[in-house]
């Protein structure tokens, strides 16, 4: 598949080149608008924001993988971040990871087979006091979770 | 010392009033006041160092963990050349057992604008760029929203209130990287890089985005300036305790019945915390321990506990320190080896690699506590452990190798038979 960005894509970026001095700091804001087209942001991808930036690949490359939260591959469809660090360990996050990990059939880091879930270990999401919690597709959070609030969420979506 | 009368105090940064958020509502509750009168009152505020005094000598001890004093750093900005100059607010709130930044883009976010405003007319900078962790989605799309808005109303652009002031105010997202929030590797990341952090000095005022003088303050830091421009350095300083003195925002979460963010003057005790704001233990357990302020900071026993307040001075006296004032309540069950482990697992996870000790210290701090904690470890092992962290204490380009040791040595030192008893029985254990 080719990728291409959209008209309102490229509007967007020449919007955000007037917030610096300089075209490189577009580089984070510009692999958002393409994970959120796009889903991801494959070697293919990255090199469509290398283009459209005219910046060199792998520039785009080395900022894309040392981000988490920059999708370098295909992921399904709703992505479960799991928090399990310090006070969601204390809360029971690593309980809520095992039981999302039985109910999907899979383990952290996997996707399901009808690719509507990929499950995976976070570290703090600054939402310590409403542990435990997990953050769906890099957008909402979930907060105070039991196995009944992870039920109604799997459905849900 | 005297106890601070915290049960009477009156929230300044997320007070208790209904959609605060709304410019309208916010300057009906005198927001923007103190903004006036620094950019319009020129017998007030005759130049832009009499606003810096009165934040030094306010003593606002940075918020982000560290505890500068924020009026002592916006003094090391060099004169104006003409040239671009920067403020970098830091929103990354990172640290395990740190939400508190979130509060104020949430409930309060002009309250931070308009400090932030104060701070770059303070240092007669031209370009703002608020920082804030990828994962802060909707924190990120509300803070767009309140900056249109003050834009708006005419308090950022062009010529504010007709001060000839220009200044611009930008918001640039993370993308999941802990080490973002150390200072220099921001600058990087808001230069569109990977988070390297750099080695200072020079520190940022001198050299700091591409280049130019730029001053780094945490979004809490920022948001306590319009109320010591309104009321005064001398009533900053009377909350509180005297060396860490102002209202904190404390965020208490683990195994206590209310968790959540609490704005309160500093100096409060840590067993009143837990006992009254947080409202106990949950389940009626017993306290075992705390660690104060966010994960890098030296955990407290229980026993450590009589007569000790959050503030630096206090803290000090049993070897841990204030950090983000993010307190992490441990019960009576708690598995203090488990929790290590974890600690030491997210600083090896976060670690950038750039130096030697770092990268491969909070990689062995980690192997060597697994094996620990599933029962194969041996007491020689805890030496090795503890050897470990002095080698990586202040040897490398930032302070992550620094968070990374501190927990490790003092949850060693402090609960060392628990960490014993996990042990196999060596050779040299029993002879
Ligand atoms: N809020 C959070 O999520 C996190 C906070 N932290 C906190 O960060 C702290 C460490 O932060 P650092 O920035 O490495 O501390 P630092 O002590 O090196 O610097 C503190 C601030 O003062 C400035 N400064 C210090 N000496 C200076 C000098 N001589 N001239 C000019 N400026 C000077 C620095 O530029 C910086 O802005 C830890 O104590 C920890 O509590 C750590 C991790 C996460
Ligand atoms: C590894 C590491 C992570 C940090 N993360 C944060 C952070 O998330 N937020 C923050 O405000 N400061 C963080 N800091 C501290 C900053 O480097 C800096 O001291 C602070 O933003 C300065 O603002 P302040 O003086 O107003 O506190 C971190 C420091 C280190 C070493
Ligand atoms: S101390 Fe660790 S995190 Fe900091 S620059 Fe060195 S390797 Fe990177
Ligand atoms: S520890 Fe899970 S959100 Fe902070």
């Amino acid at each position: 598949m080719a990728y291409e960005f959209t008209k309102e894509d490229l509007k967007e970026i020449e919007k955000l080149k007037t917030k610096y001095p300089e075209v490189t700091p577009v580089t984070l804001p510009a692999l958002w608008i393409a994970q959120n087209r796009f889903g991801h942001v494959n070697p293919e991808v990255q090199k469509l924001v290398a283009k459209t930036l005219d910046l060199p690949e792998a520039h785009v490359h080395g900022v894309a993988t040392f981000y988490t939260q920059y999708y370098k591959e295909e992921k399904g469809k709703h992505v479960l971040d799991v928090c399990t660090c310090l006070s969601c360990q204390l809360c029971g996050g690593y309980d809520i990871l095992n039981y999302l990990e039985d109910k999907l059939g899979i383990k952290k880091g996997e996707t399901t087979d009808d690719g509507m879930f990929t499950l995976n270990e976070v570290e703090c999401l600054g939402a310590c006091g409403y542990a435990p919690m997990l953050q769906v597709t890099n957008d909402k959070y979930v907060n105070h979770l039991t196995e009944e609030k992870v039920d109604n969420l799997i459905e849900s979506l | 010392m005297s106890k601070p009368d915290w049960k009477n105090f009156e929230p300044v940064l997320i007070p208790d009033i209904p959609d605060l958020d709304q410019i309208k509502n916010y300057e009906k509750n005198g927001g923007y006041s103190a903004l006036k009168s620094v950019f319009t009152d020129n017998d007030k505020w005759p130049d832009s160092k009499s606003v810096i005094n009165e934040v030094k000598e306010a003593n606002i001890r940075g918020r982000g963990g560290a505890g500068f004093n924020a009026g002592l750093k916006w003094s090391f900005m060099p004169p104006a050349d003409g040239g671009p100059r920067y403020l970098a607010c830091n929103g990354d709130e990172s640290e395990p057992g740190t939400f508190k930044d979130r509060k104020i883009f949430e409930y309060n976010p002009h309250i931070f604008i308009e400090g932030a405003l104060i701070a770059a007319y303070a240092m007669e900078i031209t370009t703002i760029y608020v920082y804030i962790r990828g994962e802060y989605k909707s924190y990120i799309d509300m803070m767009e929203e309140a900056i249109q808005d003050a834009y708006d109303a005419g308090y950022i652009g062009k010529d504010i209130l007709g001060s000839g002031r220009d200044i611009e105010f930008y918001v640039h997202s993370g993308a999941g990287a802990y080490i973002c929030g150390e200072e220099t590797s921001m600058l990087e990341s808001l230069e569109g890089k990977r988070g390297y952090p750099r080695v200072k000095p020079p520190f940022p005022a001198q050299k700091g985005l591409w280049g130019r003088p730029t001053t780094i303050n945490n979004i809490e830091t920022l948001a306590h300036v319009p109320a010591v421009i309104n009321r005064g350095a001398e009533w900053f300083k009377g909350v509180g305790a005297k060396n860490h003195p102002g209202p904190v925002l404390y965020g208490i979460s683990g195994h206590v019945n209310r968790p959540g963010v609490y704005e309160l003057p500093s100096g409060v005790p840590v067993l009143d915390l837990i006992h009254d704001v947080a409202q106990g233990i949950k389940g009626g357990k017993e306290l075992k321990a705390v660690i104060p302020g966010g994960s890098s900071t030296p955990v407290l026993r229980a026993d450590q506990l009589d007569g000790i307040t959050m503030d630096s001075d206090s803290l000090r006296t049993v070897g841990t320190m204030m950090g983000t004032a993010g307190m992490v309540v441990m019960d009576e069950d708690t598995d203090m080896v488990d929790v290590l482990w974890r600690i030491a697992h997210f600083y090896h996870h976060e670690s950038c690699g750039q130096c030697t000790p770092c990268r491969e210290g909070t990689g062995w701090l980690e192997k060597i506590l697994l094996k620990i904690k599933n029962g194969e470890g041996e007491v020689k092992d805890l030496d090795l452990l503890l050897d470990l962290t002095t080698q990586m204490e202040g040897r490398t380009i930032c302070a992550l190798a620094d968070a990374a040791a501190w927990p490790v040595r003092h949850t060693i030192n402090r609960f060392r038979d628990e960490f014993e008893a996990r042990c196999k029985k060596s050779v040299h254990a029993l002879a």
